[in-house]
Protein backbone atom coordinates (compact mmCIF):
# COMPACT_ATOMS: atom_id res chain seq x y z
CA UNK A 1 0.00 0.00 0.00
CA UNK A 2 1.31 3.49 -0.92
CA UNK A 3 2.22 5.77 1.97
CA UNK A 4 0.42 9.13 1.97
CA UNK A 5 2.60 12.14 1.11
CA UNK A 6 1.43 13.88 4.29
CA UNK A 7 -0.07 12.32 7.38
CA UNK A 8 -1.14 14.19 10.51
CA UNK A 9 -1.35 11.91 13.52
CA UNK A 10 -3.02 13.12 16.71
CA UNK A 11 -1.76 16.69 16.57
CA UNK A 12 -2.86 18.99 19.41
CA UNK A 13 -1.97 22.63 19.92
CA UNK A 14 -3.23 25.33 22.24
CA UNK A 15 -2.84 29.10 22.43
CA UNK A 16 -2.73 29.35 26.24
CA UNK A 17 -6.10 28.10 27.49
CA UNK A 18 -7.61 27.95 23.97
CA UNK A 19 -7.37 24.51 22.33
CA UNK A 20 -6.77 25.29 18.62
CA UNK A 21 -6.02 21.71 17.45
CA UNK A 22 -7.36 18.71 19.32
CA UNK A 23 -6.02 15.23 18.47
CA UNK A 24 -6.32 15.93 14.76
CA UNK A 25 -5.83 13.23 12.12
CA UNK A 26 -5.76 13.61 8.33
CA UNK A 27 -3.77 12.52 5.32
CA UNK A 28 -3.01 13.75 1.80
CA UNK A 29 -2.04 11.28 -0.93
CA UNK A 30 0.34 11.97 -3.82
CA UNK A 31 -1.28 14.01 -6.61
CA UNK A 32 -4.43 14.89 -4.68
CA UNK A 33 -6.17 18.19 -4.10
CA UNK A 34 -7.59 18.06 -0.59
CA UNK A 35 -9.88 20.82 0.71
CA UNK A 36 -9.87 21.68 4.39
CA UNK A 37 -13.14 23.34 5.34
CA UNK A 38 -14.44 24.89 8.49
CA UNK A 39 -15.75 28.05 10.07
CA UNK A 40 -13.44 30.87 11.19
CA UNK A 41 -11.55 29.80 14.29
CA UNK A 42 -11.85 26.06 13.52
CA UNK A 43 -8.04 25.77 13.54
CA UNK A 44 -7.34 25.46 9.80
CA UNK A 45 -4.66 28.15 9.57
CA UNK A 46 -3.05 26.92 12.79
CA UNK A 47 -2.79 23.45 11.27
CA UNK A 48 -1.12 24.75 8.08
CA UNK A 49 1.32 26.83 10.15
CA UNK A 50 2.09 23.74 12.19
CA UNK A 51 2.75 21.63 9.08
CA UNK A 52 4.96 24.39 7.60
CA UNK A 53 7.06 24.64 10.77
CA UNK A 54 5.91 28.10 11.89
CA UNK A 55 4.23 26.63 15.01
CA UNK A 56 5.23 23.59 17.00
CA UNK A 57 2.40 21.43 18.29
CA UNK A 58 2.02 20.27 21.90
CA UNK A 59 1.76 16.63 20.84
CA UNK A 60 1.31 14.42 17.79
CA UNK A 61 3.22 13.80 14.58
CA UNK A 62 3.44 15.46 11.17
CA UNK A 63 4.70 12.79 8.79
CA UNK A 64 5.88 14.06 5.40
CA UNK A 65 7.16 11.35 3.07
CA UNK A 66 6.91 9.11 6.13
CA UNK A 67 9.35 11.28 8.12
CA UNK A 68 8.33 13.21 11.22
CA UNK A 69 8.93 16.92 10.50
CA UNK A 70 7.20 18.16 13.64
CA UNK A 71 10.37 19.69 15.16
CA UNK A 72 11.92 20.77 11.86
CA UNK A 73 12.48 24.51 11.26
CA UNK A 74 10.35 26.21 8.59
CA UNK A 75 13.40 26.92 6.42
CA UNK A 76 14.37 23.22 6.37
CA UNK A 77 10.81 22.17 5.56
CA UNK A 78 10.89 24.41 2.48
CA UNK A 79 14.08 22.67 1.38
CA UNK A 80 12.06 19.44 1.47
CA UNK A 81 9.68 20.97 -1.08
CA UNK A 82 6.75 21.49 1.26
CA UNK A 83 5.66 25.07 0.66
CA UNK A 84 3.03 27.21 2.39
CA UNK A 85 1.33 30.10 0.60
CA UNK A 86 0.17 31.97 3.70
CA UNK A 87 -3.03 33.82 4.41
CA UNK A 88 -3.16 37.38 2.98
CA UNK A 89 -0.55 36.42 0.26
CA UNK A 90 2.35 38.11 2.12
CA UNK A 91 4.25 39.06 -1.00
CA UNK A 92 7.28 41.31 -0.47
CA UNK A 93 5.46 44.56 -1.25
CA UNK A 94 8.49 46.84 -1.66
CA UNK A 95 10.23 44.42 -4.03
CA UNK A 96 9.53 43.87 -7.73
CA UNK A 97 7.52 40.93 -9.08
CA UNK A 98 10.74 39.53 -10.55
CA UNK A 99 12.60 39.75 -7.22
CA UNK A 100 9.68 38.06 -5.44
CA UNK A 101 9.81 35.20 -7.95
CA UNK A 102 13.60 34.89 -7.69
CA UNK A 103 13.28 34.51 -3.93
CA UNK A 104 11.04 31.51 -4.47
CA UNK A 105 14.13 29.77 -5.86
CA UNK A 106 16.28 30.77 -2.87
CA UNK A 107 16.69 27.27 -1.47
CA UNK A 108 17.87 25.71 -4.74
CA UNK A 109 19.45 28.50 -6.79
CA UNK A 110 23.00 27.55 -5.76
CA UNK A 111 22.46 24.02 -7.10
CA UNK A 112 20.43 24.89 -10.17
CA UNK A 113 22.23 28.09 -11.17
CA UNK A 114 21.04 31.48 -12.40
CA UNK A 115 20.16 30.30 -15.91
CA UNK A 116 17.90 27.57 -14.58
CA UNK A 117 16.18 30.07 -12.27
CA UNK A 118 15.59 32.35 -15.28
CA UNK A 119 14.09 29.37 -17.19
CA UNK A 120 11.85 28.56 -14.20
CA UNK A 121 10.66 32.18 -14.15
CA UNK A 122 9.81 31.92 -17.87
CA UNK A 123 7.77 28.77 -17.17
CA UNK A 124 5.91 30.57 -14.38
CA UNK A 125 5.24 33.50 -16.73
CA UNK A 126 3.74 31.06 -19.24
CA UNK A 127 1.34 29.96 -16.50
CA UNK A 128 0.61 33.50 -15.25
CA UNK A 129 1.09 35.86 -18.24
CA UNK A 130 -0.12 38.90 -16.28
CA UNK A 131 2.94 38.60 -14.02
CA UNK A 132 5.26 38.90 -17.02
CA UNK A 133 3.54 42.15 -18.00
CA UNK A 134 4.06 43.44 -14.46
CA UNK A 135 7.48 41.94 -13.78
CA UNK A 136 9.23 45.25 -12.97
CA UNK A 137 6.32 46.54 -10.88
CA UNK A 138 6.50 46.58 -7.06
CA UNK A 139 4.49 43.65 -5.71
CA UNK A 140 2.64 45.88 -3.27
CA UNK A 141 1.12 47.86 -6.15
CA UNK A 142 -0.51 44.79 -7.79
CA UNK A 143 -4.22 44.12 -7.39
CA UNK A 144 -5.36 41.53 -4.83
CA UNK A 145 -5.86 38.85 -7.49
CA UNK A 146 -2.46 39.53 -9.06
CA UNK A 147 -0.80 39.42 -5.64
CA UNK A 148 -2.42 36.04 -5.04
CA UNK A 149 -1.13 34.78 -8.39
CA UNK A 150 2.32 36.10 -7.47
CA UNK A 151 2.20 34.34 -4.10
CA UNK A 152 1.32 31.05 -5.81
CA UNK A 153 3.87 31.63 -8.59
CA UNK A 154 6.57 32.38 -5.99
CA UNK A 155 5.73 29.11 -4.27
CA UNK A 156 5.99 27.24 -7.60
CA UNK A 157 9.51 28.66 -8.01
CA UNK A 158 10.40 26.63 -4.90
CA UNK A 159 9.50 23.46 -6.90
CA UNK A 160 6.97 22.13 -4.38
CA UNK A 161 5.88 18.53 -4.09
CA UNK A 162 3.22 19.59 -1.58
CA UNK A 163 1.64 23.03 -1.64
CA UNK A 164 -0.37 24.34 1.30
CA UNK A 165 -2.72 27.13 0.26
CA UNK A 166 -4.32 29.23 2.97
CA UNK A 167 -7.47 30.90 1.66
CA UNK A 168 -6.26 31.94 -1.79
CA UNK A 169 -9.61 33.57 -2.57
CA UNK A 170 -9.68 35.80 0.51
CA UNK A 171 -10.80 39.32 -0.42
CA UNK A 172 -11.05 38.59 -4.17
CA UNK A 173 -14.00 39.29 -6.52
CA UNK A 174 -16.00 36.13 -7.46
CA UNK A 175 -14.70 36.11 -11.05
CA UNK A 176 -11.10 36.32 -9.85
CA UNK A 177 -11.73 33.54 -7.30
CA UNK A 178 -12.73 31.22 -10.12
CA UNK A 179 -9.62 32.19 -12.07
CA UNK A 180 -7.30 31.63 -9.10
CA UNK A 181 -8.83 28.25 -8.27
CA UNK A 182 -8.54 27.21 -11.92
CA UNK A 183 -4.82 27.96 -11.66
CA UNK A 184 -4.68 25.80 -8.52
CA UNK A 185 -6.22 22.88 -10.43
CA UNK A 186 -3.82 23.49 -13.30
CA UNK A 187 -0.87 23.16 -10.89
CA UNK A 188 -1.96 19.66 -9.97
CA UNK A 189 -3.00 18.61 -13.49
CA UNK A 190 0.02 20.02 -15.36
CA UNK A 191 2.83 20.09 -12.78
CA UNK A 192 1.72 17.18 -10.59
CA UNK A 193 1.81 19.25 -7.40
CA UNK A 194 -0.13 17.81 -4.46
CA UNK A 195 -2.31 20.45 -2.78
CA UNK A 196 -3.87 20.93 0.64
CA UNK A 197 -6.24 23.86 0.35
CA UNK A 198 -8.07 25.94 2.94
CA UNK A 199 -10.91 27.84 1.36
CA UNK A 200 -13.89 29.83 2.64
CA UNK A 201 -15.55 29.47 -0.75
CA UNK A 202 -16.57 25.88 0.01
CA UNK A 203 -18.50 25.23 -3.16
CA UNK A 204 -15.65 26.43 -5.42
CA UNK A 205 -13.05 24.52 -3.38
CA UNK A 206 -14.96 21.23 -3.46
CA UNK A 207 -15.45 21.56 -7.21
CA UNK A 208 -11.67 21.36 -7.82
CA UNK A 209 -10.82 19.03 -4.89
CA UNK A 210 -10.67 15.22 -4.84
CA UNK A 211 -11.39 14.89 -1.14
CA UNK A 212 -12.29 17.14 1.74
CA UNK A 213 -12.17 17.39 5.51
CA UNK A 214 -14.48 19.48 7.66
CA UNK A 215 -12.92 20.93 10.81
CA UNK A 216 -14.64 22.21 13.91
CA UNK A 217 -13.07 23.26 17.21
CA UNK A 218 -9.67 21.87 16.23
CA UNK A 219 -10.85 18.39 15.16
CA UNK A 220 -11.97 16.71 11.96
CA UNK A 221 -15.74 16.19 12.18
CA UNK A 222 -16.41 14.97 8.66
CA UNK A 223 -14.40 13.68 5.73
CA UNK A 224 -15.12 12.23 2.32
CA UNK A 225 -14.92 12.57 -1.42
CA UNK A 226 -15.41 16.15 -2.61
CA UNK A 227 -18.54 15.26 -4.59
CA UNK A 228 -20.11 13.60 -1.56
CA UNK A 229 -19.32 16.55 0.69
CA UNK A 230 -20.68 18.98 -1.87
CA UNK A 231 -24.02 17.16 -1.75
CA UNK A 232 -23.96 16.33 1.95
CA UNK A 233 -27.00 17.93 3.63
CA UNK A 234 -25.06 18.88 6.76
CA UNK A 235 -22.23 20.51 4.80
CA UNK A 236 -24.79 22.27 2.61
CA UNK A 237 -26.62 23.50 5.68
CA UNK A 238 -23.57 24.81 7.49
CA UNK A 239 -21.43 26.15 4.64
CA UNK A 240 -23.49 26.50 1.52
CA UNK A 241 -27.08 27.21 2.56
CA UNK A 242 -29.66 25.29 0.55
CA UNK A 243 -29.08 26.96 -2.77
CA UNK A 244 -26.39 24.69 -4.20
CA UNK A 245 -27.68 21.38 -5.45
CA UNK B 1 36.68 81.40 -1.38
CA UNK B 2 39.67 79.16 -0.61
CA UNK B 3 38.48 78.90 2.99
CA UNK B 4 35.01 77.86 1.91
CA UNK B 5 36.40 75.15 -0.35
CA UNK B 6 38.71 73.99 2.43
CA UNK B 7 35.83 73.74 4.92
CA UNK B 8 33.66 71.99 2.36
CA UNK B 9 36.31 69.37 1.65
CA UNK B 10 36.95 68.81 5.37
CA UNK B 11 33.20 68.48 5.84
CA UNK B 12 32.85 65.97 3.03
CA UNK B 13 35.75 63.96 4.44
CA UNK B 14 34.35 63.62 7.97
CA UNK B 15 30.83 63.43 6.50
CA UNK B 16 31.90 60.38 4.48
CA UNK B 17 32.87 58.68 7.74
CA UNK B 18 29.54 59.60 9.32
CA UNK B 19 27.82 58.23 6.22
CA UNK B 20 29.64 54.87 6.48
CA UNK B 21 28.80 54.63 10.20
CA UNK B 22 25.19 55.56 9.41
CA UNK B 23 25.04 52.83 6.74
CA UNK B 24 26.11 50.40 9.46
CA UNK B 25 23.18 51.51 11.63
CA UNK B 26 20.75 51.11 8.69
CA UNK B 27 22.12 47.69 7.74
CA UNK B 28 21.40 46.26 11.19
CA UNK B 29 18.17 48.15 11.74
CA UNK B 30 16.68 47.00 8.43
CA UNK B 31 16.75 43.33 9.31
CA UNK B 32 16.70 43.20 13.11
CA UNK B 33 15.01 46.51 14.04
CA UNK B 34 17.86 46.88 16.56
CA UNK B 35 19.62 50.24 16.89
CA UNK B 36 23.16 49.12 17.55
CA UNK B 37 24.81 51.79 19.66
CA UNK B 38 28.07 49.82 19.61
CA UNK B 39 28.50 50.85 15.95
CA UNK B 40 31.08 53.51 16.82
CA UNK B 41 33.16 50.86 18.63
CA UNK B 42 33.55 48.95 15.34
CA UNK B 43 35.14 52.10 13.87
CA UNK B 44 37.45 52.42 16.88
CA UNK B 45 38.44 48.75 16.64
CA UNK B 46 39.23 49.22 12.94
CA UNK B 47 41.77 51.91 13.73
CA UNK B 48 43.25 50.35 16.87
CA UNK B 49 43.63 46.80 15.54
CA UNK B 50 45.30 48.18 12.42
CA UNK B 51 47.73 50.09 14.64
CA UNK B 52 48.65 46.89 16.55
CA UNK B 53 49.06 44.77 13.43
CA UNK B 54 51.30 47.37 11.77
CA UNK B 55 53.33 47.58 14.98
CA UNK B 56 53.88 43.82 14.73
CA UNK B 57 55.46 44.44 11.34
CA UNK B 58 52.68 42.90 9.28
CA UNK B 59 52.55 44.32 5.72
CA UNK B 60 49.98 47.11 5.24
CA UNK B 61 47.58 45.28 2.92
CA UNK B 62 47.56 42.08 5.00
CA UNK B 63 47.06 44.11 8.19
CA UNK B 64 44.23 45.99 6.49
CA UNK B 65 42.39 42.81 5.44
CA UNK B 66 43.07 41.06 8.76
CA UNK B 67 41.65 44.04 10.66
CA UNK B 68 38.42 43.87 8.65
CA UNK B 69 38.17 40.10 9.24
CA UNK B 70 38.71 40.47 13.01
CA UNK B 71 36.12 43.25 13.37
CA UNK B 72 33.62 41.28 11.26
CA UNK B 73 34.13 38.36 13.64
CA UNK B 74 33.53 40.66 16.65
CA UNK B 75 30.31 41.96 15.04
CA UNK B 76 29.14 38.42 14.37
CA UNK B 77 29.94 37.41 17.97
CA UNK B 78 28.04 40.44 19.30
CA UNK B 79 24.93 39.25 17.47
CA UNK B 80 25.32 35.62 18.49
CA UNK B 81 26.12 36.24 22.15
CA UNK B 82 23.98 39.23 23.06
CA UNK B 83 21.34 40.19 20.52
CA UNK B 84 20.17 36.68 19.66
CA UNK B 85 20.03 35.62 23.30
CA UNK B 86 17.70 38.54 23.96
CA UNK B 87 15.26 37.37 21.27
CA UNK B 88 11.82 38.81 21.90
CA UNK B 89 13.11 41.65 24.10
CA UNK B 90 11.63 45.08 23.38
CA UNK B 91 13.51 47.71 21.39
CA UNK B 92 14.58 49.71 24.45
CA UNK B 93 16.11 46.64 26.15
CA UNK B 94 18.03 45.81 22.98
CA UNK B 95 19.37 49.37 22.73
CA UNK B 96 20.51 49.19 26.35
CA UNK B 97 22.19 45.85 25.61
CA UNK B 98 24.14 47.39 22.73
CA UNK B 99 25.15 50.32 24.98
CA UNK B 100 26.43 47.73 27.46
CA UNK B 101 28.34 46.00 24.69
CA UNK B 102 29.86 49.33 23.63
CA UNK B 103 31.01 50.08 27.20
CA UNK B 104 32.48 46.56 27.45
CA UNK B 105 34.37 46.88 24.15
CA UNK B 106 35.65 50.33 25.13
CA UNK B 107 36.80 48.99 28.50
CA UNK B 108 38.73 46.17 26.88
CA UNK B 109 40.21 48.62 24.36
CA UNK B 110 41.45 50.94 27.13
CA UNK B 111 43.15 47.97 28.82
CA UNK B 112 44.79 46.77 25.59
CA UNK B 113 45.79 50.11 24.02
CA UNK B 114 45.77 52.47 27.00
CA UNK B 115 44.08 55.88 27.19
CA UNK B 116 46.34 57.74 24.76
CA UNK B 117 46.04 58.26 21.02
CA UNK B 118 47.97 56.18 18.53
CA UNK B 119 49.27 56.96 15.05
CA UNK B 120 48.47 54.89 11.98
CA UNK B 121 50.35 55.43 8.72
CA UNK B 122 48.56 56.78 5.65
CA UNK B 123 47.68 54.47 2.75
CA UNK B 124 50.17 56.19 0.47
CA UNK B 125 51.99 59.51 0.15
CA UNK B 126 51.24 62.45 2.44
CA UNK B 127 51.91 64.96 -0.32
CA UNK B 128 48.85 67.28 -0.38
CA UNK B 129 46.95 68.25 -3.49
CA UNK B 130 45.84 71.85 -4.06
CA UNK B 131 42.38 72.58 -5.49
CA UNK B 132 41.03 76.14 -5.82
CA UNK B 133 43.35 77.31 -3.09
CA UNK B 134 42.35 74.54 -0.70
CA UNK B 135 44.69 71.82 0.53
CA UNK B 136 43.54 68.23 0.28
CA UNK B 137 45.50 65.38 1.84
CA UNK B 138 45.57 62.16 -0.17
CA UNK B 139 44.01 60.36 2.80
CA UNK B 140 40.96 62.67 2.58
CA UNK B 141 40.57 61.62 -1.03
CA UNK B 142 40.84 57.97 0.06
CA UNK B 143 38.08 58.53 2.63
CA UNK B 144 35.72 59.86 -0.04
CA UNK B 145 36.70 57.16 -2.54
CA UNK B 146 36.04 54.47 0.09
CA UNK B 147 32.66 55.96 0.90
CA UNK B 148 31.67 55.94 -2.78
CA UNK B 149 33.00 52.38 -3.21
CA UNK B 150 31.06 51.22 -0.14
CA UNK B 151 27.84 52.81 -1.42
CA UNK B 152 28.32 51.18 -4.84
CA UNK B 153 29.24 47.82 -3.30
CA UNK B 154 26.26 47.86 -0.96
CA UNK B 155 23.94 48.80 -3.82
CA UNK B 156 25.19 45.89 -5.93
CA UNK B 157 25.01 43.48 -2.99
CA UNK B 158 21.50 44.45 -1.94
CA UNK B 159 19.90 45.01 -5.34
CA UNK B 160 21.64 42.54 -7.62
CA UNK B 161 22.47 39.42 -5.62
CA UNK B 162 20.21 36.68 -4.26
CA UNK B 163 21.76 37.26 -0.83
CA UNK B 164 20.74 40.91 -1.04
CA UNK B 165 17.22 39.96 -2.07
CA UNK B 166 17.00 37.57 0.88
CA UNK B 167 18.28 40.37 3.11
CA UNK B 168 15.58 42.74 1.86
CA UNK B 169 12.92 40.03 2.16
CA UNK B 170 13.77 39.61 5.85
CA UNK B 171 13.56 43.35 6.28
CA UNK B 172 10.09 43.50 4.66
CA UNK B 173 8.48 40.34 6.07
CA UNK B 174 10.57 37.86 8.09
CA UNK B 175 7.80 35.25 8.33
CA UNK B 176 7.22 35.19 4.57
CA UNK B 177 11.01 35.08 4.13
CA UNK B 178 11.17 31.91 6.26
CA UNK B 179 8.62 30.36 3.92
CA UNK B 180 11.14 30.94 1.10
CA UNK B 181 13.85 29.14 3.15
CA UNK B 182 15.52 32.45 4.08
CA UNK B 183 16.63 32.31 7.70
CA UNK B 184 16.08 35.63 9.55
CA UNK B 185 18.59 34.41 12.17
CA UNK B 186 21.32 34.02 9.56
CA UNK B 187 20.40 37.38 8.03
CA UNK B 188 20.62 38.96 11.47
CA UNK B 189 24.15 37.56 11.91
CA UNK B 190 25.00 38.70 8.39
CA UNK B 191 23.73 42.23 9.10
CA UNK B 192 25.93 42.53 12.21
CA UNK B 193 28.96 41.12 10.37
CA UNK B 194 28.41 43.43 7.39
CA UNK B 195 27.87 46.41 9.64
CA UNK B 196 31.02 45.62 11.63
CA UNK B 197 32.92 45.35 8.34
CA UNK B 198 31.66 48.80 7.33
CA UNK B 199 32.67 50.18 10.72
CA UNK B 200 36.13 48.64 10.37
CA UNK B 201 36.56 50.19 6.93
CA UNK B 202 35.56 53.59 8.30
CA UNK B 203 38.07 53.17 11.15
CA UNK B 204 40.85 52.07 8.81
CA UNK B 205 40.42 54.89 6.39
CA UNK B 206 40.03 57.66 9.00
CA UNK B 207 42.76 56.41 11.37
CA UNK B 208 45.67 58.16 9.59
CA UNK B 209 43.81 61.49 9.84
CA UNK B 210 42.47 61.53 13.41
CA UNK B 211 44.93 59.66 15.66
CA UNK B 212 42.56 56.97 17.01
CA UNK B 213 42.01 56.34 20.72
CA UNK B 214 39.99 53.82 22.72
CA UNK B 215 37.07 56.27 23.15
CA UNK B 216 36.83 57.65 19.61
CA UNK B 217 33.80 55.45 18.93
CA UNK B 218 31.57 57.39 21.31
CA UNK B 219 31.33 60.60 19.31
CA UNK B 220 31.53 58.83 15.94
CA UNK B 221 28.67 56.57 17.02
CA UNK B 222 26.54 59.52 18.12
CA UNK B 223 27.29 61.44 14.91
CA UNK B 224 26.63 58.37 12.78
CA UNK B 225 23.35 57.79 14.57
CA UNK B 226 22.42 61.47 14.14
CA UNK B 227 23.16 61.12 10.42
CA UNK B 228 20.92 58.04 10.31
CA UNK B 229 18.06 59.93 11.96
CA UNK B 230 18.69 63.00 9.83
CA UNK B 231 18.49 60.92 6.64
CA UNK B 232 15.51 58.90 7.88
CA UNK B 233 15.88 55.76 10.00
CA UNK B 234 15.96 52.75 7.71
CA UNK B 235 16.90 54.61 4.51
CA UNK B 236 20.35 53.84 3.05
CA UNK B 237 20.40 56.83 0.65
CA UNK B 238 19.18 58.93 3.59
CA UNK B 239 22.10 57.70 5.70
CA UNK B 240 24.61 58.83 3.07
CA UNK B 241 22.89 62.18 2.57
CA UNK B 242 22.54 62.68 6.34
CA UNK B 243 26.21 61.84 6.94
CA UNK B 244 27.53 64.20 4.29
CA UNK B 245 25.19 67.01 5.34
CA UNK B 246 26.12 66.64 9.00
CA UNK B 247 29.85 66.66 8.15
CA UNK B 248 29.56 69.76 5.98
CA UNK B 249 27.41 71.70 8.52
CA UNK B 250 29.85 70.78 11.27
CA UNK B 251 32.86 71.87 9.24
CA UNK B 252 31.31 75.13 8.04
CA UNK B 253 30.18 75.85 11.61
CA UNK B 254 33.67 75.20 12.95
CA UNK B 255 35.27 77.31 10.22
CA UNK B 256 32.98 80.31 10.12
CA UNK B 257 31.61 80.46 13.67
CA UNK B 258 33.73 78.62 16.23
CA UNK B 259 35.51 75.27 16.30
CA UNK B 260 34.43 74.87 19.93
CA UNK B 261 30.80 75.12 18.82
CA UNK B 262 31.01 72.61 15.96
CA UNK B 263 29.14 69.80 17.76
CA UNK B 264 26.48 72.18 19.07
CA UNK B 265 25.96 73.54 15.56
CA UNK B 266 25.73 70.05 14.02
CA UNK B 267 23.31 68.69 16.62
CA UNK B 268 21.33 71.94 16.63
CA UNK B 269 20.85 71.55 12.88
CA UNK B 270 19.66 67.94 13.32
CA UNK B 271 17.18 69.03 16.00
CA UNK B 272 15.82 71.87 13.87
CA UNK B 273 15.37 69.64 10.87
CA UNK B 274 13.66 66.93 12.89
CA UNK B 275 11.21 69.49 14.25
CA UNK B 276 10.18 70.25 10.67
CA UNK B 277 10.49 66.69 9.34
CA UNK B 278 10.37 64.19 12.23
CA UNK B 279 10.92 61.17 9.96
CA UNK B 280 14.11 62.61 8.43
CA UNK B 281 15.04 63.73 4.94
CA UNK B 282 14.32 60.50 3.05
CA UNK B 283 12.58 58.46 5.75
CA UNK B 284 9.08 57.08 5.56
CA UNK B 285 6.44 58.32 7.94
CA UNK B 286 6.13 54.79 9.31
CA UNK B 287 9.76 54.22 10.33
CA UNK B 288 8.94 50.74 11.61
CA UNK B 289 8.89 49.53 8.01
CA UNK B 290 12.65 49.76 7.59
CA UNK B 291 14.17 48.51 4.35
CA UNK B 292 17.47 49.21 2.61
Amino acid sequence: MNQPLLEIKGVSFSYGPIQALDDLHLHVDHGEIVALLGANGAGKTTLLKNIAGLLQSDSGQVLYRNRNIERMEAEKIVQNKLILVPEHRQVFGTMSVLDNLSLGAYHHYKKTGKKEVAREIDKVFALFPILEERKEQLAGTLSGGQQQMLAIARAIMAKPDLLLLDEPSLGLAPLIVKEVLNYVKQLRDELGVTILLIEQNVSAALKIADRGYVMSHGSIVKEGRADDLLHNPEVKEVFLGHTVG
Amino acid sequence: MADSVQFLISGLTIGSIYAIVALGFVTIYSVTKVINLAQGEFVMLGGMIMFSLLKLGIPYLIAFLTTIAIVIMIGWLLERTIVRKAKGADALSLIILTIGAAIFIRGIASMVWGKGSVKVDSFASNEPVYVMGATITPQSIWVMVFMLAIVAGLFLLIEKTMLGKAFRACSVNPVAARLMAVSPKKMSSFSFALSAGLGALAGLVIAPIIFPAYDMGVMLGIKGFSATILGGLGSAPGAVLGGLLLGVIESLGAGFISSGMKDAIAFGFVLMLLLIRPYGLLGEKNVGKGGL
